[in-house]
């Protein structure tokens, strides 16, 4: 029961740490029908930005001016780059982001060095709120959790609520109708991508510091994250949401699961070990695969679903 | 010609498709001799030895080529972007790997030539696996699929031991099983001859393929779904068969592979792999079958050559990429093909000039490009590496302001100078174009 | 007729960058390593700093006396971590007539340049090379793939593992094994029962737990696992971001353990975790800033103060400084650069390292012999790590015997 609960709550962190994520990516798919394969490379940024202004301003400081930071080299992208590769097609669109992603990493190395940066966690955070079970949990990770709560539900009442959220909505799904009725659809696309990578630039400013900030960091998350947003599916907030919190708990119980395939079998009195290749695939715990289960997962909603969980779109 | 019985007309028919023949084979006999003549051109005549560095990149790029090539029947032909093709590529290299040690047992008695056969045929079996579930989509699903299959590939290679020997790979010896030409592929010369051979077969084998019913349909299928449909073809089964073809010339190469370098790793399944082979096939041109293999070489010099000067080569190979999507996405072969309407017309001389004029601004955008990437590169990482930043002799101080200077004047003064050539240039462009006539006779 | 021109256009790229990208000529006045490392890509810090180091101390040999009289000189490749890259790179260093080529970082490389070496000098006897291992570890280096032409200079798993095993405290009862999933991290969890079982048959295993390499990002649920199997000590072996997080979410849970880690000290990994791990993190090293202050040697702390002055991490690499070290006096006896030579030279060699312990080159598989280290991440030190504020304390000192390990290597000798 105590493995239950704990496993339960860090799944449920993890969740909404991949949905901070996640988040902006989903919007960014959803307006361009194409990842962002940037995306990583941009929360990196943002947490590199707010490791230079907390070093010296302040970590609240960071916490502002990295996202505009990130927002506004978002909106310098879309504008100087992809409006120009939106006419080649979707696929012009995804190497264009993917290029940028090679220079980016490059460009982090060069100016920051190759070594981790100490960000941490600001002293204020920096305590226990309760324990569960003998295990403290770290004010911080709360912190986290309101952040990322805090960002699902901003980017909800803007989307829903906001007449702004109305056009970007209807800009998602119909854009030249949109346009023939005299709005701006490339500033609202601008307006998108660059929010998009505001939010990235905020997951890295909550994130970089309690996942080391390296200029590995993009390597390291840009697949998972890619995962979440195509399982959740084009067009939908809530489907990434459910997406994230899903291969959270999911990555969450496997590693408290002892089991394996064989194991399975082993009641039935099979015994199906043996120093062969098959044997060593069957005798694998499921612990030891957690982090692949994510692809596992899309893999199989993808051949049954291509529109992902809650798509409202084909790709 | 009502009459075409005639024997001095048969006659000259019988020439003519000779004749066109000759013709169509023209390019692929021109390839070839390139290829085979290529390392004569390095050897080093001073002390009658070959250059075994450039022949190990002329190796790399043989295989690539095959690679990208594969890539392409699904990118270019289908219109299906694989995140995971490296899987086959690697698949096939593990095969071929054990059948050698096999074969050094005495229990796999296939000649050195046919292995890539053996790799290719491992690969098609894998592709029609993972084809099995991946084709049922198509585009972004297709994609997302093949992607999660290379990250599980990848990491099942680094994990199991028996069949992909975990972190140090599977060591081979090609010497290991007999030659049909009694060749014993010592030198690394036989070898990169084999590759040439290969890369031809395959090369022959996927153009052939664009030419099927099969390779037509795929086209079809790319380009209007729906109506395939209607015409009663299953796109399903379409896409499968290419991508099962597809990974079979996939598995060619990682034979290849595995021969020349007689050690297959994880590397040789991973993401940065497949990566390399959507780079190479998009910066050569996708729409033509040409593309990929130009953009195979190129990118592959890059990527030994320039490294082996910069270790800032993945900000050129990026930027490349960029400017190429942004500004060419047909490609390299795009490029080149647009040209096609003027040179049929002999227009092409008129673009002689506006050429010349454009080559002295793009050089110093693309110099100080460089020169900036460089020094900044130096700033930072090389000089606490203990490295000496020379540029044509002179060693100039980075910590003062002239070297910043020069560079910054040399970019900005390029890159508005070039702008204005640009447009100068589109206009001369679009008028030669404009004068081809409506339907432009392309 | 487009084709042509097409294939025209590429090959003239090509031979245009491979025509700038040909390297010079092997000159007569410096002795060329060639040192094939990562230097782009997500590696590339461990090729950085490895080659700070390795430049520093080739400028400390120089200035001492060079091989006959020549200086090192260190020519760089970089193989973007994948071992075809750093065959193409051999190909270049024996293309030169380089006579000696050096691989730090990946086990995979390592297999792969053994492999090619021992191919090239069979087939090309008039160019042999040597292959100095700077940093692959996977103890199947020198046994089951041992060559005559591959020597390694730092310590294999196996001898890690000793010291690691021997030096746990005798309060620790039971312990919990976490390594990476791949070569090195199963080598270390072999070795790492197989020594437990001989030093230490008192200590029980609470688990033996595997993670995919550099896939997890929230350890929470391993730190429950791990809290509620009881265990003292924390025995892993990970090190990038899978030791960095691990620790942090250790440290953040609460939880009350020893991280008893092998690769603790390398590059990054103290400043990532920063301040967590005082009294708690230890690992196994071949050397640390502080060894001088408490051996009481003088001439090796000038060595680390004067490295101190220039660069912000830790000098990790002494065996590099005893490797140059043997090269030359190497170099010297054989006279020549001579591949068979140099090698007959070097193996056996005595050779004192910068504390002045004996390390000897053994004869059966190449491997260089030395003592471990195991320290502490504490407060009271001379010298810190990385600007942290915390530096490295020993705890205990393995000796040469105790790391003379027995080998399965058989080496095939050349038969001039």
């Amino acid at each position: 029961m105590q493995i239950l609960l704990g496993s339960l709550l860090n799944g449920l962190i993890y969740g909404m740490l991949l949905f901070m994520l996640a988040s902006g990516l989903t919007l960014i798919f959803s307006m361009m029908g194409v990842l962002n394969f940037a995306h990583a490379s941009i929360y990196m940024l943002g947490a590199y930005f707010a490791y230079d202004v907390s070093r010296y301003i302040s970590f609240w400081a960071g916490l502002i001016i990295a996202p505009l930071a990130c927002g506004l080299i978002g909106a310098a992208i879309e504008v100087w780059g992809l409006r120009r590769c939106h006419r080649s097609g979707h696929a012009a669109e995804l190497l264009f982001t993917f290029g940028l992603v090679f220079i980016i990493q490059r460009l982090v190395m060069m100016v920051w060095g190759t070594l981790p940066v100490p960000y941490q966690v600001p002293g204020s955070l920096n305590f226990t709120l309760f324990a569960l079970y003998g295990q403290n949990f770290p004010a911080y990770r709360g912190f986290m959790l309101l952040v990322s709560a805090g960002m699902l539900l901003t980017t909800w009442l803007v989307l829903k609520k906001t007449r702004i959220g109305l056009i970007i909505q209807a800009a998602l799904t119909h854009p030249n109708m949109v346009a023939a009725l005299g709005h701006d659809v490339p500033l609202v696309f601008t307006i998108v991508f660059a929010g998009g990578c505001a939010l990235a630039g905020l997951a890295g400013v909550i994130g970089g510091n309690y996942f080391t900030t390296d200029s590995g960091m993009a390597d390291a998350l840009g697949p998972i994250v890619f995962v979440v947003v195509v399982f959740g599916g084009l067009g939908s907030l809530v489907g990434c949401f459910i997406a994230s919190i899903t291969m959270g708990l999911v990555q969450t119980f496997a590693v408290t699961a002892n089991g394996s395939i064989s194991s399975l079998f082993a009641p039935l009195g099979f015994d199906l070990g043996g120093d062969t290749l098959l044997g060593e695939i069957l005798t694998l715990p499921i612990a030891r695969i957690g982090p692949l289960l994510p692809y596992i997962l899309m893999i199989l909603i993808l051949f049954f679903r291509p529109r992902g969980l809650m798509g409202t779109r084909d790709a | 010609m009502s009459d075409a019985t005639r024997p001095r007309d048969s006659a000259l028919i019988a020439n003519r498709r000779r004749f066109q023949g000759l013709r169509a084979a023209s390019p692929w006999l021109a390839v070839l001799a390139v290829a085979v003549l290529l390392p004569w051109l390095f050897y080093d005549y001073a002390h009658g030895r070959q250059n075994s560095f450039m022949i190990s990149m002329f190796s790399q790029m043989g295989m690539m080529v095959i690679f990208a090539l594969a890539f392409n029947m699904l990118m270019g032909e289908a219109g299906l972007m694989s995140f995971g093709h490296a899987a086959f590529f690697g698949f096939g290299g593990y095969c071929v790997a054990h059948f050698l040690n096999a074969a050094a047992e005495g229990d796999f008695p296939v000649p050195l030539e046919l292995m890539p056969l053996a790799a290719g045929l491992s690969g098609l079996a894998l592709a029609i696996v993972f084809g099995s579930l991946a084709t049922k989509q198509r585009s972004t699903a297709f994609a997302m699929i093949t992607f999660g299959i290379g990250q599980l590939m990848a990491t099942a290679a680094l994990m199991f031991q028996h069949f992909f020997g975990g972190e140090s790979g599977v060591s081979t010896d090609r010497q290991s099983t007999y030659s049909l030409l009694g060749i014993d592929y010592a030198q690394g010369l036989e070898v990169y001859y084999l590759i040439v051979a290969w890369a031809l077969i395959a090369a022959l084998g996927m153009h052939y393929l664009t030419g099927t019913p099969l390779g037509r349909m795929v086209n079809a299928c790319r380009d209007n779904h729906e109506r395939a449909q209607f015409m009663g073809y299953n796109p399903r089964m379409v896409r499968f068969l290419q991508f099962a073809l597809s990974g079979f010339f996939a598995g060619t190469g990682g034979g290849l592979y595995a021969i020349t370098y007689e050690i297959v790793t994880y590397d040789a399944v991973n993401l940065p792999l497949s990566g390399n082979a959507l780079l190479m096939a998009y910066i050569g041109g996708v729409g033509t079958f040409t593309g990929p293999v130009l953009g195979a070489v190129l990118i592959t010099a890059m990527q030994s050559g320039v490294s082996l000067m910069s270790n800032s080569w993945v900000i050129y190979v990026g930027t490349l990429f960029i400017v190429m999507v942004t500004f060419a996405p047909a490609g390299l072969t795009g490029i080149i093909k647009a040209h096609a309407p003027l040179a049929r017309a002999g227009r092409l001389g008129r673009l002689v000039v506006p050429y010349l004029r454009l080559t002295t601004p793009g050089l110093m955008v693309v110099l100080g490009f460089v020169c900036l990437v460089e020094m900044l590169s130096f700033l930072t990482i090389g000089a606490a590496e203990g490295k000496k930043f020379n540029v044509l002799g002179l060693s100039p101080d980075l910590h003062a302001s002239p070297p910043w200077l020069i560079v910054a004047a040399c970019l900005s003064i390029g890159a508005i100078w070039l702008r204005r050539e640009a447009r100068l240039f589109h206009r001369v462009w679009d008028t030669l174009m404009a004068d081809l006539g409506p339907a432009g006779n392309r | 007729m487009l084709k042509r021109a097409l294939r025209a256009a590429g090959l003239a790229a090509a031979c245009g960058v491979a025509f700038w990208g040909q390297p010079s000529r092997a000159g007569d006045d410096t002795i060329k390593i060639g040192y094939i490392d990562p230097f782009s890509g997500p590696n590339a810090a461990g090729g950085d700093a490895i080659l700070k180091q390795l430049q520093f101390i080739v400028d400390y040999i120089d200035n001492k006396g060079g091989p006959l009289g020549k200086k090192f000189e260190l020519v760089t490749f970089d193989d973007k971590q994948q071992p075809a890259e750093a065959l193409i790179a051999l190909k270049s260093i024996t293309d030169q007539h380089i006579p000696f080529v050096m691989s730090c970082v990946g086990s995979n490389i390592g297999a792969a340049l053994i492999n090619a070496v021992n191919k090239h000098n069979e087939r090309n006897p008039d160019n042999r090379v040597l292959l100095l291992n700077c940093g692959q570890l996977a103890t199947e280096l020198t046994n089951e793939q041992c060559s005559f032409w591959h020597f390694r200079f730092p310590g294999n798993v196996a001898m890690r593992a000793v010291g690691r095993i021997k030096s746990l405290p005798k309060t620790v009862k039971t312990v919990y094994l976490l390594n990476q999933d791949y070569l090195f991290g199963q080598s270390i969890e072999h070795d790492t029962k197989k020594y437990l079982a001989e030093y230490r048959p008192d200590i029980k295993i609470a688990a033996d737990e595997f993670i995919p390499l550099m896939q997890v990002k929230d350890f929470t649920p391993y730190i429950a696992k791990i809290k509620a199997s009881g265990a003292q000590s924390l025995l892993t072996s990970n090190y990038g971001p899978d030791l960095n997080l691990l620790i942090k979410a250790g440290v953040d849970s609460g939880l009350n353990i020893r991280y008893d880690t092998y690769l603790g000290h390398t590059i990054g990994a103290v400043r990532a975790i920063d301040g967590y791990g005082d009294g708690r993190l230890t690992s196994v090293m071949e050397d640390h800033e502080n060894i001088p202050v408490e051996e009481h040697n003088a001439e090796a702390e000038e060595f680390f103060k004067k490295w101190r002055a220039t660069h912000d991490f830790m000098f990790f690499y002494v065996p590099g400084l005893t490797q140059f070290e043997m090269m030359t006096r190497a170099i010297n006896t054989a006279g020549s650069t001579d591949a068979v030579k140099v090698a007959l030279a070097l193996e056996g060699m005595h050779q004192k390292d910068l504390f002045g312990a004996d390390n000897i080159m053994r004869k059966e598989d190449h491997q260089l012999l030395m003592p471990y280290y195991e320290a502490v991440l504490t407060k009271n030190v001379k010298y810190d790590v990385e600007k942290t504020g915390l530096g490295w304390k020993t705890e205990y000192k393995t000796t040469v015997a105790d790391e003379t390990l027995p080998t399965t290597c058989k080496m095939k000798r050349p038969a001039s």
